[in-house]
C-alpha cells in the first residue's frame, strides 16, 4: 500500500494540480485526502467478515480524522472557536445516541442520520452558492463555472431529497407516521413533472447569467425536497428495506456531487462508494422480494389486504399448541431450524430465544438459525438483534444456505415471520408475493408458528398455507412471552 | 483538478465500490449501512470550508452560519455514526468451542 501512495503522489507532484479557479493545490494536501479516502474504501473492505470488521471500523475513523485535520490545517480559520463548539455539539449528540439506541430502533436511526447527511448537503450547497469564492469555484470574471454550478444544483437536489425522503421513512419506522401507504391521485404524473422541472430548472441555472440566478436555484432546493416527500409517502412499511438503502445510496450520491463541487478525492471516493453501497442493498433486498425497483419506487404495495378473504381465514381449522408441547417436542428433536422476523423485533424477544436456544443445545438438539435477507426493517436487521442476545454468528445462516435442510428438520420453528415461509411464493402465481425466494418450512416434520393471533396476516396481506398444515402447531402468543414460557417448560 | 480527472477518481471508486460492497457479509449489512452513514459525512469538509472563510464576501456571514450547522450536523453523523458501528460489531461473537 505504502508504495502505492507513493506512486499516487508522484503522479500528483508530476500534473500540475490546479485547482477549479487557477490557484495552485498543494500536492501533500491532495494526497491526504486521498489517504482518507483509501482508509475508507479499507473500511468497508474490513466488513466481509466479523472477524476483522472492528479494525475496518477504525480505519474509517482515522481517515475522517486525516480528512477533518487536513481542511482545518488548510484553510484560514476565521471561526476556530466556533467550529470546535459546533463540532463538539453535534459529536456528543451522536455519541449520546449511539449508546443509548435500542438495537431494535436501529432502522430509524439509520434513517435519521441519513436525513442529517441529506440536510448537510444541502447546506454545503447553498453555502458555496452563497460563498463561492471561498470554495474556488469562481472563474476569470467573478462568475460560478458552469460545471460547478451543474455540480451544485445536483448536490443540493439529491440532498434535499435525501433529507425529506429519510425524515418520512423515519418518521413510518419509529411508528410516528403510519407504514400504510399514503397514495395522492394522479401522484405518478405530479412526481415525474417535479423531476423534469428540477432536471430542466438545473440546466437552465447552470447557463444563465450568475446575477439573478436566485430565484432558480431556491426553486431547485424547494422542489427537491418536496419530491423526497412526495417519493416515500405512498411505500408501505414491508418495502422499507429498499427505501432504507436507496437513501443511503442518495446520502453518498450528494457527498460526491458536493466532492466535485469542491475537487476534493476522500469526498468523492467516499460518495462512490458509499452511492454503490446503497444501490447494491437495493438491489438485494429487491431481488429476495421478486419485485423490481420500480416497483418499489411506484409505492402502493401491501395496501390492498381485503377484507374478504378474512371471513375465509376464519372458517379454516388449524391446531393450536402450548408452550408445553412446543418444549417436549423440540426436546425429542434432533435439529430445530429458528427462524426471526420483525414481529421478534417488536416482541423484543431475541434474549427469550436465545435463552431458549442455549436450554436445547443443552438437550443435545442442534440449534440453527435462517434468516431471509428483508427479514426486518432494514437488510442485516435480524442478525443483530440476534448477535446483540449473544447468538453466535455461526449459528446463523442465510437463505440459500440452510434451505436444503428443512427437509431432514425435525421442527421449524417460527416467530414473527410470516411472508417469508408462504409456500405460496412458490405456487400460486395469483399471490402478490409470487416468485420471492422463501424457506421451505413445510418440509419440516413439525413447524412452531408463533403468532399472536390468527387475524392479521403478513405485510403482503396473503393468506398463508403453512397455518393449516397437519404438521403444523399455532402457538397463539406475544413472542416474547411464549419464548419466556417455552423455557420454563424446559 | 480538472473535471476529467476528478471523474476519473469517481468512475474507478465507482468500481472499487461494487467489487468490496459485494465482498460484505449479510450477516453485516446493518454495521455497513451504520458506516457508510459515517464517512458519507464526510461531506463535512465542505462545511467546514464554509464555516471557516467567515465574512470575506458578500453572503459570507450567512454562508459562515450555514457551514457551522453543517458542521453539527455531520459531527451527529461522524460520532454517531462511527459510535453505533462499534457497538454493533462488538457483539458479533463465535461460538465458544469446547
Amino acid at each position: 500500500m505504502r508504495r502505492a501512495l507513493i506512486g499516487a503522489s508522484a503522479l500528483l507532484f508530476s500534473t500540475p494540480a490546479m485547482a477549479a479557479s487557477g490557484e495552485a493545490v498543494n500536492p501533500w494536501v491532495a494526497t491526504a485526502y486521498l489517504v482518507a479516502g483509501v482508509l475508507f474504501i479499507l473500511a468497508l473492505r474490513g466488513l466481509s467478515s466479523p472477524e476483522t470488521s472492528r479494525a475496518g471500523n477504525r480505519y474509517g475513523m482515522v481517515g475522517m480524522l486525516i480528512a477533518v485535520v487536513t481542511t482545518l490545517l488548510t484553510h484560514s480559520i476565521a471561526s476556530l472557536p466556533e467550529i470546535g463548539v459546533a463540532i463538539l455539539i453535534g459529536g456528543s449528540i451522536g455519541f449520546i445516541m449511539a449508546r443509548k439506541i435500542a438495537m431494535t430502533d436501529m432502522p430509524q436511526l439509520v434513517a435519521g442520520f441519513h436525513s442529517l447527511v441529506g440536510m448537510a448537503a444541502v447546506l454545503v450547497g447553498i453555502a458555496a452558492y452563497l460563498n463561492p469564492g471561498a470554495f474556488g469555484i469562481l472563474d476569470a470574471a467573478g462568475e460560478i463555472l458552469v460545471v460547478s454550478r451543474v455540480e451544485l444544483g445536483l448536490g443540493v437536489a439529491i440532498g434535499a431529497i435525501t433529507f425529506s425522503g429519510s425524515v418520512i421513512a423515519f418518521l413510518k419506522l419509529n411508528g410516528n407516521m403510519s407504514g400504510a401507504p399514503i397514495m395522492l391521485p394522479g401522484r405518478h404524473v405530479l412526481n415525474l413533472g417535479v423531476l423534469v422541472a428540477i432536471i430542466g430548472l438545473t440546466a437552465y441555472f447552470a447557463i444563465a447569467p450568475t446575477v439573478g440566478t436566485g430565484p432558480i436555484f431556491w426553486t431547485i432546493v424547494g422542489l427537491s425536497f418536496a419530491i423526497g416527500f412526495l417519493l416515500i409517502i405512498p411505500i408501505g412499511g414491508a418495502d422499507m428495506p429498499v427505501v432504507v438503502s436507496m437513501l443511503n445510496s442518495y446520502s453518498g450520491w450528494a457527498a460526491a456531487a458536493m466532492g466535485f463541487t469542491l475537487g476534493n478525492t476522500a469526498m468523492i471516493i467516499t460518495g462512490a462508494l458509499v452511492g454503490s453501497s446503497g444501490a447494491i442493498l437495493s438491489y438485494i433486498m429487491c431481488k429476495a422480494m421478486n419485485r423490481s425497483f420500480i416497483s418499489v419506487i411506484a409505492g402502493g404495495f401491501g395496501a390492498e389486504s381485503g377484507p374478504s378473504d378474512g371471513a375465509e381465514r376464519i372458517d379454516r381449522p388449524y391446531k393450536r399448541g402450548s408452550a408445553e408441547d412446543a418444549a417436549y417436542m423440540m426436546k425429542q428433536a434432533e435439529s430445530v431450524i429458528i427462524i426471526p422476523g420483525y414481529g421478534m423485533a417488536v416482541a423484543q424477544a431475541q434474549h427469550a430465544l436465545r435463552e431458549m436456544g442455549d436450554m436445547l443445545k443443552e438437550e443435545g438438539v442442534s440449534v440453527k438459525y435462517a434468516i431471509h435477507p428483508v427479514a426486518g426493517r432494514m437488510p442485516g436487521h435480524m442478525n443483530v438483534l440476534l448477535a446483540e442476545a449473544n447468538v453466535p454468528y455461526d449459528e446463523v445462516f442465510e437463505l440459500e444456505d440452510i434451505n436444503s435442510e428443512f427437509a431432514q428438520a425435525d421442527v421449524a420453528f417460527i416467530i414473527g415471520a410470516n411472508d417469508v415461509v408462504n409456500p405460496a411464493a412458490k405456487t400460486d402465481k395469483t399471490s402478490p408475493i409470487y416468485g420471492m425466494p422463501v424457506f421451505d418450512v413445510e418440509k419440516a416434520k413439525t413447524v412452531f408458528f408463533i403468532k399472536r393471533s390468527m387475524g392479521g396476516v403478513g405485510y403482503a396481506g396473503v393468506d398463508n398455507e403453512v397455518f393449516y398444515m397437519d404438521q403444523t402447531m399455532m402457538l397463539l402468543s406475544d413472542a416474547k412471552k411464549m419464548c419466556e414460557e417455552i423455557v420454563k417448560a424446559l | 483538478m480538472d473535471f476529467i480527472s476528478i471523474l476519473s477518481i469517481f468512475v474507478m471508486a465507482c468500481f472499487v465500490g461494487y467489487y468490496v460492497v459485494w465482498s460484505v457479509t449479510p450477516a453485516l449489512h446493518t454495521p455497513l449501512m451504520a458506516v457508510t452513514n459515517a464517512i458519507s459525512s464526510v461531506i463535512i469538509v465542505g462545511a467546514l470550508i464554509a464555516a471557516a472563510a467567515g465574512s470575506q464576501a458578500d453572503g459570507g456571514q450567512t454562508a459562515k452560519w450555514l457551514g457551522l450547522v453543517g458542521v453539527v450536523l455531520a459531527s451527529v453523523n461522524i460520532f454517531g455514526g462511527f459510535a453505533v458501528t462499534e457497538r454493533m460489531l462488538a457483539m458479533y461473537k463465535k461460538k465458544e468451542r469446547k
